[in-house]
């Protein structure tokens, strides 16, 4: 009878769907998406199709584009580790210890993604100004945050640390505490039962948290730009160079440097799918 | 069979609720649709402009009203000068245009066709009904004694100005900075760029707009001396009291933010008499007095008299004399390699 009902499970199911009628539903998604995400991307693609490869070239290796660049990813890419370790800690706070006014610290976790980011930018350059709360204790340490590319990284962390938070909270919400119960019988010490049993199963959305961070970092504008000091060479964003070519009226120019990021954070992201892909092959799950 | 004919009662419904929501939604969509009996204009300027033309937009409604009896409703859009052109380009319907650089309308005439080269002609005084120039403000007392262009380029006095690359007003800081060296160096160009270069290198933060400097200058506390414009110095005075003053140069430029009538658009929308009067109006008496109690220099002689109490005499010289005109003085500064890029690499 066991041996049937075990046959039985493993057989494959159709797994009935919510939404009725796969047909439409598809292809509204496919519109929607085309209408919002595709199309303004086909637009600045072939807005950028005016250059010849060379000319495009020249564009984006010139030595200030190549600095910017470096800014926008390396601070982008410091602030998502950043945002994933402590965005973790958050999130395994919230879901794991009861404490009074633990939903206003779960609202608050949503209010980087609430706040118009110019209005962060703002605030964030007051506190870590050298007149600021922050910044005048910082000052005479020698550690200067406000208009520094230090700055360019706060302004990331604070814009990406929802992402990490709310993509990770639910898969942590689902780890079942018997499983630590049973490592722990097993004469696991804590370490070993975070490493071991707790990180693999939120490794996944770790990585998604992760990388949508990451991502919103490099395209961010308005929050950094206040924070940054803008210094060619030193301090300057990726975005404001795309700006910067605007103001001259070289769409050309500015649609390179676009073009540019988009494939670097599509690569980005695929990098980061392809990775998850292979650990779940690697679990068998 | 009653089921269906409530079904489809219930759709004929749905749908006719549909069609009026969406009806609703184009003619709140449609411009002038709902206002077809009262006049709109619609003037895009630049950031510093917000409260002097509420001021003259008040003035000059009233005055159209008792001409022509017609409601005149007069729309503002205020932004960065050049992407405030930028929008134009692409489409944003203006009446006319008030920017804080001739370029700027250059651009808007030479990539959208919109109004002829010609456009700086049209008015009196280069098209620019008032001008300021660009002066220092200094914190209280002015601890680091400075009184001209030549105490900026010093050691250890800190600069705070707008990045020449995004803010039209910080072209305007720049060229003055290069017009005195080159007064004081016989025109010697090389001597120019390097003053301009050690200014620069004085400078800490480059914020993307005039407002974000004044802002870092005034409320956190960065900088020995803001480059401003002359009335944007004195608005920061009005607004953030008395910890500071405003020092005027010897001599400095003379910014002409220059108005047009955007022909393509009031062609289309019927609008160009009020527009033109709109714009002739910036010349007359009544409204160059509000042009001065809102801290832009005047141009009516007889005003200029009234109001000098206002206005520090400086020497002021212009971008054409200098330096043959926007255009040129922008693709040999501030295009893509010019000396600005140059001297800012050398950090």
């Amino acid at each position: 009878m066991g041996a049937v009902a075990a046959f039985a499970l493993s057989l494959p199911r159709r797994v009935p769907s919510v939404i009725p009628g796969f047909g439409p539903t598809m292809g509204l998604t496919l519109a929607y998406l085309s209408l919002i995400v595709l199309l303004p991307l086909a637009a600045l693609v072939i807005k950028a199709a005016g250059t010849t490869w060379s000319q495009w070239g020249a564009i984006v290796t010139d030595a200030r584009v190549l600095s910017a660049l470096g800014l926008s990813f390396g601070a982008a890419l410091v602030a998502a580790l950043i945002n994933a370790v402590f965005g973790l800690l958050v999130a395994w706070v919230l879901v794991r210890y009861p404490f009074p006014g633990r939903r206003l610290v779960d609202a608050v976790v949503d209010l980087p993604f609430a706040l118009p980011t110019a209005v962060a930018g703002i605030a964030l350059t007051a506190l870590y100004a050298p007149n600021g709360w922050i910044g005048s204790v910082l000052e005479p340490l020698g550690v200067k945050v406000a208009f520094t590319p230090l700055g360019v990284v706060v302004a990331m962390v604070f814009i990406g640390l929802p992402f990490v938070v709310r993509t990770v909270e639910p898969v942590l919400h689902d780890v079942d505490l018997e499983l630590e119960e049973a490592a722990a019988s097993l004469g696991a010490d804590r370490l070993q039962t975070f490493l071991k049993v707790i990180l693999p199963s939120i490794l996944p959305s770790l990585l998604t948290g992760f990388s949508l961070s990451l991502a919103s970092a490099v395209g961010e504008y308005g929050s950094v730009i206040f924070i940054a000091g803008n210094l060619p060479g030193v301090s300057e964003i990726a975005p404001l160079l795309i700006v910067t070519k605007l103001e001259q009226y070289d769409y050309v120019g500015a649609t390179a440097i676009a073009t540019l990021m988009l494939a670097i954070s599509f690569t980005l992201l695929l990098v980061v799918n392809l990775l998850q892909k292979w650990r779940r092959g690697r679990m068998g799950g | 069979m009653i089921g269906i004919h409530e079904d489809e009662a219930r759709r004929l419904a749905l749908a006719a609720l549909f069609a009026v929501v969406l009806a609703l939604g184009m003619a709140a969509l449609m411009p002038g649709a709902q206002a077809a009996e009262s006049r709109t204009l619609l003037n895009v300027s630049y950031d510093p402009t917000r409260e002097l033309y509420q001021a003259l937009n008040e003035s000059f409604a009233r005055q159209w009203k008792a001409k022509s009896g017609e409601d005149l409703k007069i729309n503002q859009s205020h932004g960065g000068s050049g992407k405030q052109a930028r929008s134009v380009i692409d489409g944003l319907e203006a009446d006319v245009v008030t920017l804080a650089l001739a370029y700027d309308i250059d651009a808007i005439a030479d990539k959208a066709k919109l109004l002829d080269a010609g456009w700086q002609k049209r008015l009196a005084y280069n098209s620019s009904p008032y001008t300021s120039t660009i002066v220092f403000l200094v914190r209280k007392g002015n601890p680091k004694q400075v009184k001209d262009w030549g105490d900026l380029v010093k050691p250890g006095v800190s600069v705070i100005t707008p990045n020449p690359k995004t803010s039209g007003g910080a072209r305007w800081n720049y060229l003055a900075a290069w017009g005195y060296a080159l007064d004081r160096n016989n025109g010697d160009a090389a001597k120019a760029e390097a003053f301009v270069a050690a200014l620069f290198k004085n400078v800490p933060v480059l914020d993307s707009g005039a407002r974000g400097s004044t802002v870092t200058f005034a409320q956190r506390g960065l900088g020995d001396v803001l480059l401003a414009w002359e009335n944007e110095a004195h608005l920061a005075l009005k607004e953030f009291g008395s910890g500071f003053e405003i020092v005027t140069p010897s001599l400095s430029i003379l910014a002409e933010p220059p108005v047009a009538v955007v022909d393509k658009v009031v062609d289309k929308r019927g609008t160009r008499a009020v527009a033109q009067a709109y714009l002739d109006f910036l010349y007359t008496p009544e409204a160059q007095e509000i042009i001065a109690r809102n801290f832009y220099r005047p141009r009516d002689p007889d005003v200029v008299k009234t109001t000098q109490g206002i206005f520090a005499p400086v020497k002021l010289f212009t971008i054409d004399d200098v330096f043959g005109g926007w255009t040129k003085a922008q693709t040999a500064h501030f295009a893509d390699g010019g000396v600005f890029d140059r001297i800012t690499a050398k950090k």
